[in-house]
């Protein structure tokens, strides 16, 4: 009896415990799991892939200590199933060598940052409902040819995530909120670590070069291609964004002229109510839900023109970082010709 | 290769078969990390771990080391036991993943070639021909990370089988991949962020600017006679210097300028692109539904 209290109440203060729990700070990846996400990105690349991260919670740093990448998706039920299988087997086996056994999120990988889709926000939801705290981490294989390491971690913001479940994307809602489009995601710094091991036979491996590979690909001029790949992303994003505020235009539209109508009717209403006192008869009520005016318009959900709006964000700080590195380079390529 | 001696009086000749075109390795710094992490990660009282190599063998007789698994053993005084299962397991997964990735051959930690080690290449050598082994040197026995790939030689008498002979195979350990990522990132225990465009940028030039010193440095003390001059040295400072194209000072500055308004239109246009954002969505938010 004496036993199954303290049960409950270390069940009680463990759940107590988790809902106390600290949002995710940092995410701390180990080297050899970065270098795990880039291979198999950049194996793969153009196609886009994804694994699962496995690591270990730790209070507010969420630690990634390891991977593994999942086969290219098909849309196939048979091999649905086979990758769910796969999965597991995958699971067990690194479970038997000591591998952390914990899912902490999974990787993609991502082409010049178009990530931000309704698939990663469902997918996020699927894994938000298993694992409390989980994390996304997004590689750019396109991006590491200019010396760039395009590494990101993000997760869902727990106010979106809430909206989310609730799916109510109108404009009231969201202003209750204050949800903005910058607030869907969240991006988590992150940390890059290796064991005492991994460090000493990299130093003795590798000494000091005074430049390496990452050094030349960043000094490289030219960056066209880049930019008018991002430039050409851009103004596809403007499109949709232009057809999404339209659907916006359209509701409103609509939604003003029901507005007038309901008022028409009323202001007739009201008048055969007039009259119909006048002579002494019971009043009609001054609502009929029968009449198609007064059904309400169904407002279009915000979280296209939301994902559409982060995209271009996006594209914007890219183009705003590479142009800033294409005007250091241009500049020390005119103090070179000086000298 | 073949060399032979003759033993006896009579046609018995003890030989070592051939390797044919020589062969190298070329392991990929994501093989080093995991090998190490799975050391770290050994079992209790495991002295050693070894594990499978993934890649591909080019007709050349170099072998891309890829990739890697570690598969469970018990290892006594005279016998080794693999877990065979496992390592057919692991390897099915694998090649769902990655079906271009073969066995090339094997890892093993603990400096050069162990007792129980010809037993494990024996089942290696049924699963590929002439598999590599790996070893990693995690103890770091000579006080040097020593890591070394060999493949064996089957010495024969006759026609019976005396011995496994490992001879060690050149390895290159440029690590290539690794530099992309940055050595910073993979050289100390713990890199609290990692480096944005332009803080990338700004290492990457005081790095061309010390080179540059260098240079300098070199060439001052050549010319006042303080160090005799090397040729080759001599030679790359001219390629290098070579290599800036020759244009006229107009011609560059037109080019210049060119490249600087360019890149100024992106950025106002992409200023541009967010003022716009943010006005759509004031707009968008505080539209009020009369």
């Amino acid at each position: 009896m004496a036993n199954q209290t303290t049960g409950r109440s270390f069940l009680q203060a463990m759940t107590s415990v988790e809902e106390v729990a600290p949002p995710v700070r940092v995410v701390q990846m180990e080297g050899l799991a970065v270098l795990k996400i880039i291979k198999h990105c950049k194996e793969f690349s153009p196609a886009l892939v994804t694994g699962q991260l496995l690591g270990l919670d730790v209070g507010s740093v969420l630690e990634v200590t390891n991977c593994f990448p999942f086969p290219t998706r098909e849309e196939d039920e048979e091999l649905e199933a086979d990758g769910a299988n796969y999965q597991l087997e995958m699971m067990r086996c690194l479970r038997e060598v000591n591998v952390d056994n914990n899912t902490v999120g999974w990787y993609q990988s991502t082409l010049l940052g178009s990530f931000q889709t309704a698939e990663l926000i469902e997918t996020f939801m699927n894994y938000q409902e298993n694992i409390r705290r989980c994390v996304c981490i997004i590689y750019d294989p396109s991006r590491s040819n200019q010396g760039v390491l395009a590494l990101k971690a993000l997760r869902l913001s727990d106010s979106f995530m809430e909206l989310y479940r609730s799916n109510n994307f109108n404009g009231e809602k969201l202003r209750e909120k204050k949800l903005s489009w910058a607030d869907v995601f969240e991006e988590i710094p992150i940390k890059v670590s290796n064991s005492a091991l991994i460090s000493a036979f990299m130093t003795e491996l590798e000494p000091d070069s005074p430049v390496s590979q990452c050094d030349f690909d960043r000094l490289k001029l030219s960056s066209a291609p880049f930019m008018e790949r991002n430039l050409e992303f851009l103004i596809e994003c403007m499109d949709d964004l232009t057809a999404e505020q339209n659907k916006f235009q359209y509701y409103y539209r609509n939604l003003s002229r029901q507005q007038a109508q309901q008022q028409g009717w009323l202001q007739k209403r009201r008048q055969e109510n007039m009259v119909r006192k006048a002579a002494g008869e019971e009043p009609l009520p001054e609502e009929d839900p029968a009449n198609p005016i007064f059904k309400p318009i169904p407002e279009p959900s915000r979280l296209d023109s939301y994902l559409i709006t982060n995209q271009i964000s996006n594209y914007c700080n890219q183009i705003n970082g590479a142009s800033g590195q294409g005007f250091s380079k241009l500049y020390l390529m005119k103090a070179l010709h000086e000298n | 290769m073949a060399t032979a001696a003759v033993t006896s009086s009579k046609q018995t000749v003890l030989q070592c078969a051939g390797t044919g075109p020589s062969m190298s390795a070329r392991i990929h710094p994501v093989v080093l990390f995991n090998i190490c992490d799975s050391y770290v990660r050994r079992p209790d009282q495991a002295g050693r771990v070894i594990g499978t190599l993934l890649g591909s063998a080019s007709p050349d007789g170099t072998v891309e080391i890829k990739n890697s698994y570690v598969v469970p053993h018990n290892e006594s005084a005279d016998q080794v036991a693999l877990d065979i299962d496992y390592h057919h397991n692991m390897f099915v997964s694998h090649q769902k993943v990655n079906p271009k990735e073969a066995i090339v051959g094997w890892f093993s930690t603990g400096f050069g070639v162990s007792g129980g080690s010809s037993l494990i290449h024996e089942f290696y050598s049924r699963e590929v021909q002439n598999p590599i082994h790996l070893t990693v040197d995690t103890g770091f026995t000579n006080g040097e990370a020593s890591i070394k790939a060999y493949v064996s030689v089957t010495l024969t008498l006759g026609d019976r089988q005396l011995a496994a002979h490992f001879q060690e195979i050149p390895i290159d350990l440029r690590l290539l991949e690794a530099e992309r990522v940055g050595f910073d990132m993979l050289k100390n225990t713990s890199v609290d962020k990692i480096p944005n465009d332009l803080e990338g940028m700004e290492s990457t030039m005081e790095r061309l600017s010390t080179l540059i010193n260098d240079v300098y440095k070199y060439v001052d003390d050549v010319v006042e006679g303080r160090v005799e001059g090397d040729n080759n040295i001599g030679r790359f400072i001219a390629d290098a210097l070579a290599s800036l194209p020759k244009l006229s000072p107009a011609a560059f500055d037109k080019v210049f300028n060119d490249r600087i308004q360019d890149n100024l239109a992106l950025v106002y246009l992409s200023s541009l692109t967010r003022t716009q954002l943010s006005i759509a969505e004031k707009l968008n938010t505080a539209a009020q539904i009369l």
